[in-house]
Order: structure tokens, then C-alpha cells, then sequence
């Protein structure tokens, strides 16, 4: 493993260059694959989640493969020149962790054809680059069932950071399995306009305890929000990692990101020669999408109705968007016994009824 | 809508004024002294970590606000020596140190990462700080009263003492300062510190009261918000008293707005609200017209006596 880290004092200087200065001399013998990272590695969330996956290839192929990774690399043009240097200093796999880089990614790998090339979350594609995702919200749906049956108000916040599919699919899927067990359950909804605002977080959060929230869930990156639950007694869910740390008593549970086992065998598929361009979207029945140990706060009959949603997705027997749906209007969207297709989730814009937002 | 309701917005409220309000005095006063130092946002982070890690080992939030003062006064220092002894731009040394204290406090953070202290807890009985009602006056973190505390104080220092005299006119006329044998740079070292001191306590305020732990980034801002704020303040304490309260109140109604479903503005305009309101008001500054009448006369200029 090297370690490249352009975040201590020099940030925002001159990257490439840095990078190249920064990187001792490697080992020649083993397949080199890299990684971007859009936050520090200690942000005890989605880039935390990646860098675990990274670890898991040194754990399981250390002896054939070497990996390289950089933080905090933006989601603009400057991700170009750091993926260049990735490609330049020989790997042969680089794994490009966040929406943003997408076009750069098909950029650079239009330069470098004999690299292949891994985003996530992002729809283009090429012959050297693969997109993978996750369902994030199949946790969410179990988050959901939780919240639905152990809300006594019966209204639910839910903390975003901006309006995109991701956050709508959370929002939609935690609204309508927490209406499966309270067919009255409200979910408040604040999208922050922030991945990572821990002042805004917890006033946000505050501000849905005050209107009548008991149980929040955050869909943005710190543990920040917990607390704020913890100071006042109540409940809630970590985000991407188990955050039970930072809110030992609010912490309910938590949805995390398992990364590992696609970069293992992706690298593999590199390393044997079969490595072709693909489209992956897993979720629980693969393993992307855990949900981490409950907290004595839960209830066993809820830890059985959440227990089913997580069985139902692994068996295939469970899916939280099957109709009928209604949107906030109330227009029926999906049909009763209908399942929505992926390509319409991975391009979903509207909210469920019973989700209260501003837009 | 009842009173609690009302209670625990306006303590939503403190909560997002009193950092922006601590560090606005501290960069005040530097301002006044003649020396803009634009490097609030790194030395409130590494406030912020300072603040952090000192609680940490010592289980005391009391040294841990030392400590997060004496992290943003040595951060400040570093800007010290550079304008006033070298001469260097201010508004680029002023730049440097917030890139400089956003990466040597990530540095701090790294073995700090997922660890928590406990929230700094009020100072009042809880008969009067869990009150339902008292607690509106007695429910705030100690670092919220001693915010309110510094404003008078700043005020009665600036206005009624021979140093706050002094430290004045270093600001509005260094040369003549200089001729008549004050020294300029002592003065302005003192108050750099100050303002940095400030800082540093505004930015624990972050990893100590609102979320008792340590994020890199933490501070996301404000500090830009509170430099923006002492030139809408026209360098007066008691308008930044109510500008940074204005601004808490401004946040919480987006908040309150969003949550109730209101959709009167789009979301990207509250986003996008700081930031103008920044550009606006260093444009105030680099103007000089009317609008920066009250602005100190050698702010931003470097000191150089003829001898």
C-alpha cells in the first residue's frame, strides 16, 4: 500500500505534481490498481466505506497487487489530472468512488485504453470503463420498518443533502415501509444542500425534533446529527458506517456500505484476463448493503419485521417499491402489484405520499 | 405552536450565532488595530482540534477552551510574523493560513477521528437549566454567555480604555502612532492574538458544545460568514451582536421553512446566501466609498516608517 495524501497543508496545490513527488518508488512485480476518494479516509462514512474496500484487496491479494489511492480529490476538472498520474505511475485498475468524477473518468480512460476504469454510481460507460452502484435503500426500507414501529409520534425526520435519485430512493423507501407498519406516518423531510455541514446537520436535526420528529435519519455524511439525538433522549440511524461510537444510546442501527467483495473480484477479473465492461447494482443479497448490529433500544418483535425486510431481499421475496405507490399528490404512480424497474429508480425525481418537503 | 416550540427554535438559534459572534469580536479587533487577517476558518479549525483534543486528555471542557484559544492564538501568530515582521500581503497570508489551518487541523485530528467527549455541560442547576421555561435564559452552554460577556467588554475596551485608544489609533493612522512612540507592531501582534484567541474559542464551540466530536471541515464556513459580518457590522460590536444573531435566525428559518414543507424560495438560494453575502461585503471594503467610511483607515496596509 502507498499512500498518497495531497490533504495535509498543501491542498489545492498543484495536484499531479504532488502526487508524483509524494509517491516512493514501487515495486515493479505487482499489478498496481488505484482509487480516488472524495474525503478523507477518517470520515467515518462513504469514503471510510471505500477505503475499507480498498484493504480488503491488500488483505486478500497484498501478495499479487499493490493499491494506490488519493483523498479528497474534487469533483471537478482537477480529478483529471490525478487520475493521468494514477494511469501514468502503471496501474492498471482504478476505481473512481463518487458521481462526480464521471466524465473525467471516461475522459482519462479515452486517453489511456489499456487502464481499466471502475465508477460508481454514474450511467457511462465504455469499453475500459464498468459502473457499479448499490441499493442503498433497501437499508433504508429496514431503517424504515424500524422507525415506523417504534415511532410514538408517528412522525419520522429524514435529513438529505441534495434532491438526486439516491436521496429520493432513501427518502421513498424509509417513507414506505415506515407507512407498512403506521399507515399514518409522516416523514419531514430537510435536504441541506451539504454532504458534510455538522453545524447545519445538527441544527437541522434540532429543528425536525422541534416540530415533532422522535426518530431521525440522515442521509448526509457526519455523525454529527446522532448526537444532537443522544443530547435529547432520542432515536435514530448511522449512515454508511456504524456510528454507534459518537451516540451509543440513539444509535438504533445502521446501514453500511460493503465494498469489499466487488473490488476483490473485480480485481481478480484483472488479474485473469476476464475483466470485461459491466453494469453492477447490488444490494443486500450480495452483500453491498449490510445493516449493522441493533442497540438494546430495539425491541425483539421489531428486530423481527426488520430481520424479514433484510430476508426478503436476500431471497427475493421483498420489494418496498411494489405498488400500489401514490405520490404526495396522490396520483397513483404505481400500479397495485406492480414493482418499479430499475431504470426508472435510478432516474426517480418524486416523493411518496406522506413525505412533507419544501420541493 | 407554544411556547416550548418557540424556546427551543431561539435555542437553535444561539446555537448557530455563537460562533460566528466569538470569532466576528476576535477579528474585530484586528481589524481595528489596522490588520485584516482573513484566516478565520482555519484558525477556528484549529480551535476546533485543539479545543477537542486538550478535553480529551484532560477530561476538563474549561482546559479544552484554553487550549482551543491558545491553538487559533499560535495559528494567528504564524500570520503575525509574516505581515508584521516581513511585510507580506495581508489578504494572501490571510488566505494561506486558512488553507494552512484547514490541513495541519486535519493533521491534529487524525488519531482524534471517531472519538467523542462530553457535550460542555451548562454551568446553572439543572432546576434552572432543564426548567421549561427558565431554561431559555439558563440553558446555554458557558462559551454562549461568554460570547454575550465579550461584547460589552469589547465595546468598553475599544471605546473607554487608553489601550483600546491606542490599539485605535495604530489603525487609523499607524505613522503618527509610530511618531509618537507607540509601537505599532506590539500593539498589532497583541491583537492578532486576540483575534485568533477568538477564533479558536469559537471554533471548540463546534467540536464541544454543538457536536462533541472532530470532523476534518467541521466549522464549513463560518468563518467566512463571521469576516463577512464585521464588515456589514461597519466595525461596531453591537451591530455584529445582532448581525450574527441575524444570521442564526436567517439559518433557522430556512431550516423551520424547509421542514414545514414551505417552498417560498428555492433551496439554492439559501445555499448560495453566504457567498453573496461575502463578495458583497468585501467589495464594501475594497470600495472605500461611503459605505467603508467607518472601516479603519490603514486596514489591510503593511507599516512601513520611513526610518
Amino acid at each position: 500500500m502507498t499512500m498518497i495524501s495531497r490533504r495535509t497543508l498543501f491542498k489545492g496545490a498543484g495536484a499531479a505534481t504532488l502526487a508524483t513527488l509524494a509517491s516512493p518508488a514501487l515495486a515493479e512485480d505487482k499489478v498496481k490498481v488505484g482509487f480516488i476518494f472524495l474525503g478523507p479516509i477518517g470520515d467515518y462514512g462513504w469514503t471510510w466505506a471505500h477505503n475499507k474496500g480498498r484493504e480488503a484487496i491488500d488483505a486478500e491479494l497484498g501478495d499479487k497487487v499493490e493499491t494506490i489511492y488519493v483523498e479528497n480529490v474534487a469533483e471537478d476538472a482537477s480529478a483529471i489530472p490525478v487520475l493521468r498520474d494514477l494511469a501514468q505511475q502503471g496501474c492498471k485498475l482504478i476505481f473512481t468512488t463518487s458521481y462526480g468524477y464521471m466524465d473525467q473518468t471516461v475522459q482519462v480512460a479515452g486517453e489511456f485504453p489499456d487502464v481499466k476504469f471502475e465508477h460508481c454510481t454514474g450511467f457511462k460507460r465504455a469499453d475500459n470503463v464498468s459502473t457499479y452502484n448499490s441499493k442503498f435503500h433497501e437499508g433504508r426500507a429496514v431503517l424504515g420498518t424500524i422507525a415506523g414501529k417504534m415511532s410514538t409520534s408517528g412522525v419520522m425526520g429524514y435529513l438529505g443533502s441534495y434532491k438526486v435519485p439516491e436521496v429520493v430512493l432513501g427518502v421513498n423507501a424509509f417513507a414506505l415501509a415506515a407507512q407498512k407498519q403506521n399507515p399514518a406516518a409522516v416523514v419531514k423531510l430537510v435536504l441541506i444542500d451539504s454532504w458534510f455541514d455538522p453545524p447545519k446537520e445538527a441544527a437541522a436535526t434540532e429543528t425536525l425534533i422541534n416540530l415533532g420528529c422522535d426518530i431521525v435519519t440522515t442521509h448526509t455524511d457526519s455523525p454529527g446529527p446522532l448526537q444532537i439525538l443522544e443530547q435529547k433522549g432520542l432515536h435514530g440511524f448511522g449512515q454508511g458506517a456504524d456510528m454507534s461510537a459518537f451516540a451509543p444510546n440513539a444509535h438504533l442501527t445502521a446501514i453500511e456500505d460493503i465494498w469489499g467483495p466487488y473490488y476483490v473480484e473485480r480485481t481478480k477479473a484483472l488479474l485473469d484476463g476476464t475483466w470485461a465492461s459491466s453494469d453492477t447494482w447490488d444490494g443486500m443479497k450480495e452483500g453491498t448493503v449490510m445493516i449493522a448490529p441493533y442497540s438494546k433500544d430495539v425491541p425483539a418483535d421489531v428486530i423481527a419485521l426488520a430481520d424479514g425486510v433484510q430476508a426478503g431481499y436476500k431471497d427475493g421475496s421483498y420489494d418496498i417499491f411494489t405498488g400500489p405507490i401514490y405520490d404526495q399528490d396522490g396520483n397513483l404512480k404505481v400500479k397495485d402489484g406492480e414493482v418499479m424497474a430499475l431504470g426508472d429508480l435510478a432516474v426517480i425525481d418524486w416523493f411518496v405520499k406522506g413525505v412533507e418537503s419544501a420541493s | 405552536m407554544g411556547i416550548d416550540f418557540l424556546i427551543a427554535a431561539i435555542i437553535t438559534v444561539v446555537g448557530l450565532s455563537t460562533p460566528i459572534l466569538l470569532a466576528g469580536l476576535g477579528e474585530l479587533v484586528v481589524e481595528k488595530s489596522g490588520v485584516l487577517n482573513l484566516g478565520v476558518e482555519g484558525m477556528m479549525l484549529v480551535g476546533a482540534i485543539s479545543g477537542f483534543a486538550v478535553t480529551v486528555y484532560t477530561f476538563n471542557p474549561w482546559f479544552g477552551v484554553l487550549g482551543a484559544a491558545a491553538g487559533g492564538a499560535l495559528a494567528s501568530l504564524i500570520f503575525a510574523v509574516l505581515v508584521l515582521q516581513l511585510n507580506s500581503n495581508q489578504v494572501a497570508t490571510g488566505l494561506a493560513l486558512t488553507i494552512f489551518g484547514t490541513g495541519i487541523s486535519s493533521l491534529m485530528g487524525l488519531s482524534f477521528t471517531g472519538r467523542i467527549v462530553m457535550p460542555f455541560a451548562s454551568v446553572f442547576p439543572d432546576a434552572l437549566a432543564k426548567h421549561e421555561y427558565l431554561r431559555l435564559i439558563f440553558g446555554h452552554s458557558p462559551l454562549v454567555y461568554f460570547a454575550l460577556i465579550m461584547v460589552p467588554l469589547t465595546t468598553w475596551f475599544l471605546k473607554s480604555t487608553r489601550a483600546g485608544l491606542i490599539l485605535r489609533a495604530v489603525g487609523e493612522n499607524d505613522l503618527s502612532a509610530h511618531s509618537i512612540g507607540y509601537s505599532v507592531i506590539k500593539v498589532r501582534y497583541a491583537a492578532i492574538a486576540f483575534g485568533g484567541a477568538m477564533a479558536g474559542i469559537g471554533g471548540c464551540y463546534f467540536s464541544m458544545v454543538i457536536t462533541p466530536m472532530w470532523a476534518e471541515k467541521m466549522t464549513a464556513g463560518r468563518g467566512w460568514i463571521a469576516l463577512a459580518l464585521v464588515v456589514f457590522a461597519g466595525w461596531r460590536t453591537g451591530r455584529l451582536l445582532t448581525g450574527a444573531y441575524f444570521f442564526g435566525i436567517l439559518m433557522a428559518l430556512e431550516l423551520y421553512a424547509k421542514a414545514s414543507g414551505f417552498s417560498f424560495l428555492p433551496s439554492q438560494f439559501w445555499a448560495a446566501m453566504p457567498y453573496a453575502m461575502t463578495v458583497v461585503a468585501l467589495s464594501f471594503i475594497s470600495s472605500r466609498g461611503t459605505a467603508g467610511a467607518n472601516a479603519p483607515a490603514c486596514l489591510g496596509k503593511p507599516f512601513l516608517p520611513s526610518t
